[in-house]
């Protein structure tokens, strides 16, 4: 199998974990949205180091060949299924009750003051 | 140095990130132990996914930019620290996003 392909089938299981596995559905959620675009200009940057310097080295008969900030576009979906599964998981365990609290924000004066 | 130089774009990840704990209140090394359990099923399925494509030799790494530390299936240790920062950032951003924009995600009560 590619890395192509591995990758592909990556972003399916992660999406089919969010919606049916673990049903925490963030790929319909504005707060998920709202946050991948941040991550994937930080992705673009430490990835775009690795590759760029050669850390990481790819074969070229494993990928397509189009590249985005030195980094084979395959690394997008990768990048991709690891933090959807990451959310998912987070938000699941949240869901049944792990350390639901303190919620994000809550102590925060900065944002309390930004509010008022 | 120069087999740090993959541990340098992680730690920099984890600055670019870390400042929200303090600043904006995500309170997410507060819940550390919610943060822990995310980690063992991430770190857990892409670290065998790793495994599968260096055997596969879709990549391989620097002996030189990284730190030489191999677990066995020539797993870099590097490698296993990626796939702890990168969660911890994306949750960092994800609970900042929320703190921010306060809409729902699906874990409130």
């Amino acid at each position: 199998m590619s890395y192509t392909a591995a990758a592909l089938l990556g972003v399916a299981g992660a999406v089919l974990a969010d919606l049916f596995v673990l049903r925490t559905r963030l790929v319909t959620r504005v707060a998920f949205w709202a946050t991948y675009p941040i991550i994937i200009v930080f992705q673009l940057l430490s990835n775009g180091i690795l590759t760029g310097r050669r850390i990481v080295i790819y074969d070229p008969a494993a990928i397509l060949g189009l590249r985005i900030a030195y980094a084979p576009v395959e690394d997008l979906l990768f990048g991709f299924a690891l933090v959807l599964l990451t959310l998912s998981t987070w938000v699941w365990l949240g869901r049944r009750g792990i350390d639901r609290k303190p919620a994000a924000g809550e102590g925060s004066r900065l944002l309390r003051r930004l509010r008022h | 140095m120069r087999h740090l130089s993959y541990l340098f774009v992680l730690a920099a990840c984890l600055l670019a990130a870390l400042w929200l704990e303090p600043v904006l209140k995500v309170n997410v090394l507060r819940r550390w132990r919610r943060l822990l359990l995310t980690l063992v099923p991430v770190v857990v399925i892409f670290g065998l996914w790793d495994l599968a494509a260096i055997a596969a030799g879709h990549w391989t790494f620097d002996p030189a930019q990284t730190t030489g530390i191999l677990l066995p299936g020539r797993l870099p240790l590097d490698e296993v620290l990626f796939f702890v920062t990168v969660p911890v950032c994306a949750v960092l951003g994800f609970e900042a996003v929320r703190a921010v924009l306060r809409r729902p995600a699906g874990d409130e009560e």
